[in-house]
């Protein structure tokens, strides 16, 4: 036996929250390590002691092997848990633990070795007769083998990943490839195979012990996936419900993968499959996997208690338990569907999900979050924000529960993609079980729960709310009716923007109440609450404001509205042509000067953020007339990037006379 | 706490028949309101607009704090006269930037908002109220000046309106001007007064005498930018202190010059305040038709002040006239309403002795008005009717607290002047649409004039013509019921505005706090006379 007394989580957010819970329940102690931007996040606060990691990001923080060993020194911690991303497939990190006399929860350094290498791996699991996709040789690849997918060797987690359609992409794309695989790992190897642009992802849980027991918990399937990261995850996998002899095909390729590499503690096998029963073996995660609740719920076992005890030498007991109904877990990213998924960051004012969940609960309907109200979500790491899992006898009953829960959360801050969530929830393909990786590339999907008509009723709501709170606010006559007036002349008028545009919203306000000029009829309208009546039917708007952002919660979801000043300062409007940063991140490089004629769609520069390059293209043709950034500037959404003076504009002969 | 009992029964069929006769006239009320709110017209308004340019109550919406109250005042001015309803001009209380003010604004789609008789009595009233409450005067200009036909009636006084601007100035209170359009001829003035000038790019017109007067007067050849043009105010002759892009830009900067003047109210600070007990939805059936039936003004008392309470002064003493003490909106007032509509000898005292009291520790004072007058008769004469009125009037005519008038009722004869009617200076007074004031009642000035035809044809020896005198009486009758009604009264200025009743408390409130921006002015120099 291996006595741990205190564990160091070498990771952030809702995974060390979830390993510190697991902790406590074991009785160990914990240190969190944590780097500057996330010095008030949850985590640092409910671990027993944490570490301060310098920097902002996370090659500087978490990424940072020394750092993390000499905080594990300094707090006394006698075993690391990695989490998973960081450095929890790092073997030459497992080896610095193993060295420094802790214990690493997780495998071997060898097993992570043979697996980390997503080429070889495939080799080594071909070689034990594990069906994978050939490997192909980007050099001479035949326009019939198209469309190809490019990945990273060193990959995961969706990044270096481009599909290719057209051969004459492929350079440029390696190209890309290669440069952000370099950039996220290090590592800027990159293979080709073939692309199944409608598959199935299944992947197989798995648990050993070091006396060479494996458990084959059960597979997931996390069909539902955009840019090739997983966004839904379910257990069972619907598609294996369907084809039993695929789900005994997995079982037996997982052991065989799991047995063949010696490995131990908790690892995941994923495979790519189709609905003619066809799998392919993709890679095997050496680690605990984002989606693991999902394996928790249906099979009762804490996997991360598991791992802690195996990590402790306590073999595998008993038979692997039985599975029992049906968990589904949805991602709650702070991105936005609708702009490609481009991550969003900003102050978290809320998250909050009604009543029926119990956090980090194994069973039922669970949160897992590593945010909390009033965290700031920042560029320096995944954005996202919970995950929500539930769990109940049959699937429809579960996919049902979560989108409940998720049409009535209360998450307010950075634009998510909660709406996308339930309606992937509510999607037919989905429900009958036969949705596949293309799922998210639906644009209906993308499209927010609150529209048209009742978005407009949304925003009477937070515009009636803000009347309130402003009122409320003021010092002078405010004891006195709202809007008073012996000789009515002409409704009030509040202006706020939502996302299908502009609303304004003008009102009365009458002896009996407020009245909507264009609306439904208001039953209450107060600063955190206003009451709407359509056809006698009343629906309960809760608002809540902060500065001159509103977030409007009722029973058909939510939506956000920025109130709009009712004045506007002409010297306060930015000149015509500039060009905003559309989000938060570092400009990585320019393709212009000042002084350069460009075309409209020309890309200008480029803004990284969240490891993701995203472009700036000028929005008309003309002349760069100010270029106030340079690479490596750090930007906020809205900063000035560019200033373009119209090719033909009255600016461009602004020329000394 | 004194809360009051009331005896009202709003399932009574008097009840039931005062409320639908008092909503009657309130829908006559709103007709005429709205003629002020159309101006000139929907002819005139849509060439305004077409113009881009916002109607005057547009302007003044967007000029005060988003859903904050707003009292206009003297909307009917000029009611009943050959000029359109309202005077061509908007002018009220409302907030601005946090700051209550006084807005003046012209009504360009009324003849482009040229000054007519009733223009000028209604600013003067603005003014005077800005002067005495201590209220920051914001101008919203667009006239085209005189209404030249009736230059004569307005000319000589009209000078007042640019003396009591800088008055005000002079006092302490601040003036501000957002020119909108045309300000020529002595409209020049209003921004030449003001302290703070806005004026508006291509649209402000700001001169003495425009292009043809100038060609007339020197022979020069000019165009109206280099006139007055607001670029040419803001950067040659600096009468302009801003210059703004558009209408909203320019109130922008009104609203940005308001809340920078370090506005301070000077008076008296409001408790909290406690909406009343009785509903106020019932101020509806307490007053009739026929002002000869009394009506208990507790009642009314009841439904306008804080928590229904209400502390009586003297209430075995000259009961036909109710005083005492209240709150409202948290301003602490004292009160004297008319019972029983006759003021005696010592209702007379009794009024005598109360506004004393309310002088000693600085209280204002709220009339409310039901009265016929004062009583009149062989006893009442030889008991001292006269002296003891005289006491009252002499009591209200130099009271220094503010004074509220509300007339709700009857309010005849030199009883409207004891209970601080229009010529008493009353800081606010209005009026209920079921009021009516006059030198005697329709019927006893008709009477009085036949018995008086009768005694003379009598004396010449001459038959008394039955006919006649019945025709003028019913003529009479016709005549002095119409001048007594509150719309003419109105129309001539001499209220601030018809309110409905159930407005009463907050009009009251908004009043009370916009009088609290003033410090309350020194006491007189005697101790209290017992009466």
């Amino acid at each position: 036996m291996i006595e741990i007394s205190s564990v160091l989580i070498a990771n952030r957010g809702e995974i060390a929250r979830r390993v510190i819970v697991a902790c406590r329940q074991l009785g160990l102690a914990t240190v969190a390590v944590f780097g500057d931007p996330d010095a008030g996040s949850p985590h640092v606060a409910e671990a027993d002691r944490a570490v301060r990691l310098p920097g902002r990001s996370a090659a500087e923080t978490y990424l940072d092997q020394q750092a993390v060993l000499a905080a594990a020194a300094a707090a006394g911690a006698d075993a690391v848990h990695p989490g998973y991303g960081f450095l929890s497939e790092d073997a030459g990190f497992a080896r610095s633990v193993l060295k420094a006399g802790l214990t690493w929860i997780g495998p071997t350094p060898e097993a992570i070795e043979l697996m980390g290498d997503k080429v070889s791996a495939k080799r080594l699991m071909a070689e034990a007769g594990v069906p994978v996709l050939a490997e192909l040789d980007p050099a001479d690849l035949a326009e019939a083998e198209l469309p190809v997918l490019i990945k990273a060797s060193a990959g995961g987690g969706g990044r270096g990943m481009r599909v290719v359609h057209a051969l004459a992409e492929l350079p440029a794309e390696l190209d890309r490839a290669r440069a952000e695989a370099e950039r996220a790992f290090g590592d800027g190897r990159v293979f080709c195979e073939r692309y199944l642009a409608r598959g199935r992802h299944l992947e197989v849980q798995v648990l050993a012990d070091a006396a060479g027991a494996v458990w084959i918990l059960g597979e997931r399937e996390c069909s539902v996936q955009r840019r090739h990261q997983k966004v839904i995850e379910e257990a069972p996998s619907p598609l294996a419900e369907q084809l039993p002899e695929l789900r005994s095909r997995l079982y037996e390729a997982a052991g065989t993968a799991a047995r063949s590499i010696g490995y131990l503690g908790a690892g995941t096998v994923e495979f790519i499959c189709d609905t003619e029963g066809n799998c392919y073996f993709l890679e095997m995660n050496t680690r605990l996997q984002v989606e693991h609740p999902v394996t928790e719920a249906v099979t009762g076992l804490d996997l991360v208690q598991a791992q802690l005890r195996i990590a402790m030498g306590r073999p595998l007991t008993g038979e692997p338990p039985r599975l029992t109904g049906h968990a589904v877990e949805a991602r709650l990213y702070a991105e936005d569907p609708a702009a490609g998924w481009q991550p969003q960051t900003g102050i978290l004012h809320a998250l909050e999900f009604p009543d029926e969940h119990s956090t980090f609960a194994v069973s039922g309907l669970r949160v897992d979050s590593g945010v909390t109200a009033g965290s700031q979500v920042h560029p320096y790491a995944d954005p996202m924000l919970a995950k929500v899992i539930s769990h109940a006898p049959d699937r429809a009953t579960a996919i049902r529960q979560l989108a409940g829960v998720l049409r009535r959360a209360r998450v307010h801050g950075p634009v998510t993609n909660r709406d996308q969530l339930v309606r992937v929830l509510q999607d037919r393909a989905f429900l009958d079980g036969v949705a596949d990786t293309a799922l998210l590339a639906a644009a209906e999907l993308a499209a927010p729960l609150v529209a048209g008509d009742l978005e407009r009723r949304y925003a009477a709501a937070a515009a009636l709310a803000a009347a309130a709170s402003d009122r409320a606010a003021g010092t002078v006559l405010a004891d006195l009716p709202s809007g008073w007036r012996n000789v009515p002349t002409t409704p009030q008028r509040r202006a706020v923007a939502g996302h299908g545009g502009r609303h304004e919203i003008a009102y009365w306000h009458r002896r009996a109440g407020i009245e909507l000029v264009d609306g439904p009829e208001v039953v209450a309208a107060g600063p955190d609450e206003v009451v709407l009546s359509v056809a006698g039917v009343q629906s309960r708007l809760r608002v809540s404001r902060h500065g001159d952002r509103c977030w409007v919660d009722g029973p058909d979801g939510s939506a956000a509205f920025t109130l709009l000043p009712r004045f506007t300062d002409p010297a306060a409007a930015a000149p015509t042509g500039s060009l905003l940063a559309p989000l938060p991140g570092s400009v990585l490089r320019l393709a212009v000067a000042a002084g350069d004629r460009v075309r409209r769609g020309q890309p200008l520069l480029w803004i990284e953020a969240m490891k993701m390059e995203h472009p700036v293209a000028a929005a008309e043709d003309g002349v760069i007339g100010e270029l106030p950034v340079g690479p490596g500037s750090q930007v906020a959404v809205g900063d000035l990037l560019a200033v373009i003076v119209p090719a033909d504009g009255a600016g461009a002969a602004a020329e000394p006379a | 706490m004194t809360t009051i009992r009331s005896l009202l029964d709003p399932r009574s069929p008097a009840f039931l028949a005062n409320r639908e006769a008092m909503l009657a006239k309130l829908a006559e009320l709103d007709a005429e309101h709205a003629k002020a709110v159309a101006g000139g017209g929907p002819k005139y308004a849509d060439r305004h607009r077409a113009r881009g340019k916002l109607l005057v109550r547009e302007r003044i919406e967007l000029l005060l704090d988003a859903d904050s109250p707003f009292l206009e005042l003297s909307p009917l001015a000029g009611w009943g006269s050959d000029f359109a309803v309202g005077g061509s001009v908007v002018t009220g209380i409302g907030v601005v930037s946090g700051v209550e003010c006084l807005i003046v604004a012209n009504d360009p789609t009324v003849k482009g908002g040229a000054s007519n008789p009733w223009t000028l009595r209604k600013i003067f009233r603005a003014n005077d109220i800005a002067l005495a409450n201590r209220l920051p005067m914001i101008s919203l200009v667009e006239s085209g000046g005189a209404d030249l036909p009736t230059q004569q009636e307005i000319f000589i006084p009209g000078g007042r309106l640019f003396r009591d601007l800088t008055r005000l100035s002079a006092a302490g209170i601040p003036t501000v001007a957002l020119v909108f359009g045309n300000s020529t001829a002595g409209g020049a003035y209003v921004p030449g007064m003001s302290d703070h000038t806005v004026m508006i790019g291509e649209r402000s017109k700001v001169f003495l005498a425009g292009p043809p007067l100038v060609r007339m007067a020197t022979g020069e050849d000019s165009d109206e930018e280099a006139l007055g043009g607001a670029r040419m105010h803001a950067e040659v002759s600096g009468l302009a202190d801003y210059l703004a892009v558009d209408e909203q830009d320019a109130i922008r900067i009104g609203r940005r010059i308001v809340a920078r003047l370090n506005w301070r109210k000077q008076g008296t600070v409001p408790a909290e305040s406690l909406p009343p007990r009785q509903d106020p939805e019932e101020l509806l059936g307490i007053v009739g038709t026929d002002l000869r039936i009394p009506f208990d003004p507790r009642e009314i008392i009841a439904r306008i002040v804080d928590g229904s309470d209400f502390d009586e002064f003297k209430p075995r003493y000259g009961d036909s006239l109710v005083t005492g003490w209240a709150r409202l909106h948290g301003y602490e007032l004292g009160i004297l309403a008319n019972a029983r509509g006759v003021l005696f000898s010592a209702e007379s005292q009794k009024a005598a002795q109360f506004i004393q009291l309310a002088n000693q520790v600085r209280t204002p004072l709220l009339f409310l008005h039901n009265t016929t007058g004062y009583m009149v008769g062989e006893r009442y004469e030889q008991a001292g009717i006269i002296k003891h009125g005289a006491m009252m009037i002499n009591a209200v005519a130099n009271s220094t607290v503010p004074h509220l008038s509300l007339l709700v009722g009857a309010s005849y004869g030199a009883g409207h002047y004891g209970m601080c009617g229009r010529a008493y200076d009353p800081r606010f007074l209005f009026a209920w649409p079921s009021a009516k004031s006059a030198v005697m009642g329709p019927h006893q000035l008709a009477g009085v004039l036949s018995i008086v035809a009768r005694a003379a044809a009598e004396a010449r020896g001459q038959a008394f013509d039955e006919q006649g005198d019945a025709a003028m009486r019913a003529y009479v009758e016709g005549q002095i019921e119409t001048e007594s009604l509150p719309m003419a009264l109105s129309g001539m200025l001499y209220d601030d505005g018809i309110v409905d009743p159930r407005d009463t408390r907050t009009v009251l409130g908004l009043c009370l706090s916009a009088i609290a921006s003033a410090p309350l002015p020194e006491p007189a120099g005697f101790g209290v006379f017992r009466m």
